[in-house]
């Protein structure tokens, strides 16, 4: 329990994780989505406080992980072109692509710059209208309402000179993928509780009957989570499959409304293939027809690259659950957060950079298998 | 990236038709759109993602998550990445493995 001090109310947590230990009759495999999640679990020791029937599963909700590494190299392709200032968030720049990172582009002469927000991009192609300026659009619903508006915004400025370099998610249809997965092995999931503020819940009430799961919206903070994941434990003992909102203080049933009419507006659903997961029906957005001068894809049509996936790297597997980061072999000694194989080891929302950061360099002891 | 941090919104305006305010994050200050979340006036509290505001809070949950940040100091780094970036860069990119 040497954590239960970093909680803001440790009494509140103490109380929190009796409930879910006194309450668990039986083990239980529960999976939080998102990957800020993830790392907030790890960093306090969350996972520690559960009673040992209690599994989290560790999901695939870090875009920057999931981005696949044929974009990756889409946009390293794109971001060496001269004239290109290639413009995107931070975490970006160290994922691996098959042969180097966008640091490694930068470093060579390329115009690679960090933004704090897809209007940033904007703003870099409105002050430079003789550079081609393109925004790399990773992220899931929770970023997708910016990168619209930046596209709205660059239209309405009639910029031709910004495009975007489209990969964006969606959680829905990868919790169905997860779900019909062979050996799946999930029970339960947590929602990611900003994916919701802007989508709402409405999207999760089929999925929890169909699949018989209960799915409990979850905040970000230490105490959000334990009560997260008291509540799915609560569902799960009662054998109740349907949707709660653990974190009403910034989600509603409906979602933000606004951001929904401009996302539809200016994206429309696709196949999207996710690293380590593969292809997943209809789990991405792209840009619509009307939008297609805004597509970095169609713009600059870089042709023929053969990616290749480090042979050792096992975050599909740790994406999926299989197995603990520390599980794969090259965790901490060949892959570390300054040498990255995988996604996961890069982003501090990936599984095994938060793994790698809070020290859990031990395998975990072998599961019982009930 | 993916962090949504609670801010006060200290002022409301349009730039080029958009709906922008000006968003105070426990000292840092900085521009945010406004556009979807046409509910919010000033002295209200809301999540910002990448520079867009997506939901309103209220002012003690909002205070109690800052506070959280403040102590992993990750407000800094989320707010103005392209200062902290060097910092995490490796030294020069290793060649992953060769192709074939
Ligand atoms: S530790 Fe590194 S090599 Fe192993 S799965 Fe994670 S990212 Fe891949």
């Amino acid at each position: 329990m040497k954590y239960l001090d970093e909680f803001r109310d440790g009494a509140l947590a103490q109380r929190l994780a009796a409930e879910i230990r006194q309450h668990t009759t039986r083990p239980w495999r529960i999976m939080e989505v998102c990957g800020g999640q993830t790392h907030a679990i790890i960093r306090n020791g969350i996972d520690q406080l559960l009673p040992p029937e209690i599994e989290l599963i560790h999901g695939p909700g870090c875009p920057v992980c999931v981005t696949p590494l044929e974009t990756i190299d889409t946009a390293l392709a794109i971001a060496a072109l001269p004239g290109v200032t290639f413009c995107s968030f931070g975490d970006m720049l160290r994922v691996p692509g098959s042969r180097h990172d966008l640091f490694y582009v930068r470093s060579q002469g390329g115009d690679v710059r960090i933004v704090y927000s897809p209007m940033d991009a904007v703003r870099i192609a409105r002050e430079n209208p003789q550079r081609e300026v393109v925004f790399f659009a990773i992220g899931f619903e929770t970023t997708a309402p910016a990168t619209a508006m930046a596209v709205l915004t660059a239209k309405r400025l009639g910029l031709r000179n910004f495009s975007m370099l489209v990969a964006h998610v969606l959680v829905p249809p990868a919790i169905e993928a997860i779900l019909n997965a062979p050996g799946n092995r999930v029970q339960a999931f947590l929602a990611a509780g900003h994916v919701c503020s802007v989508m709402g819940y409405w999207q999760y009430v089929p999925l929890a009957e169909r699949y018989r799961v209960p799915i409990v919206v979850t905040g970000f903070e230490p105490l959000d989570i334990l009560e997260g994941i008291r509540r799915a434990v609560r569902l799960l003992e009662a054998g109740e499959a349907r949707v709660e909102n653990a974190y009403a203080r910034a989600v509603t049933f409906e979602g933000n409304c606004a951001a929904q009419k401009v996302l539809a507006e200016v994206f429309e659903p696709c196949d999207r293939a996710w690293r380590g997961l593969g292809v997943i029906p209809q789990s991405g957005w792209r840009l619509r027809p009307e939008y297609r001068d805004f597509d970095a894809q169609h713009r600059f049509a870089i042709g023929n690259l053969h990616v290749q996936e480090s042979p050792i790297c096992r975050s599909g597997d740790v994406l999926q659950g299989k197995i603990k980061p520390n599980q794969c072999p090259a965790f901490g000694t060949l892959c570390t957060p300054r040498t990255p194989l995988g996604a996961t080891m890069v982003s501090s929302e990936g599984a095994c950079a938060a793994y790698y950061n809070y020290g859990r360099m031990a395998a975990p002891a072998p599961l019982h298998h009930y | 990236m993916c962090l949504g941090i609670p801010g006060r919104v200290l002022s409301i305006y349009s730039a080029d038709g958009v709906r922008m305010g000006k968003v105070d994050f426990d000292g840092i200050v900085k521009e945010v759109c406004l556009e979807y979340v046409p509910e919010v006036q000033v002295g209200d509290y809301t999540i910002v993602h990448v520079g867009f505001a997506i939901t309103r809070v209220d002012e003690a949950s909002a205070q109690e998550t800052l506070r959280l940040f403040r102590e992993m100091a990750m407000l800094e780094e989320e707010l103005n990445p392209d200062q902290h970036a060097e910092l995490r860069a490796p030294p020069a990119c290793p060649v992953l493995h060769d192709s074939n």
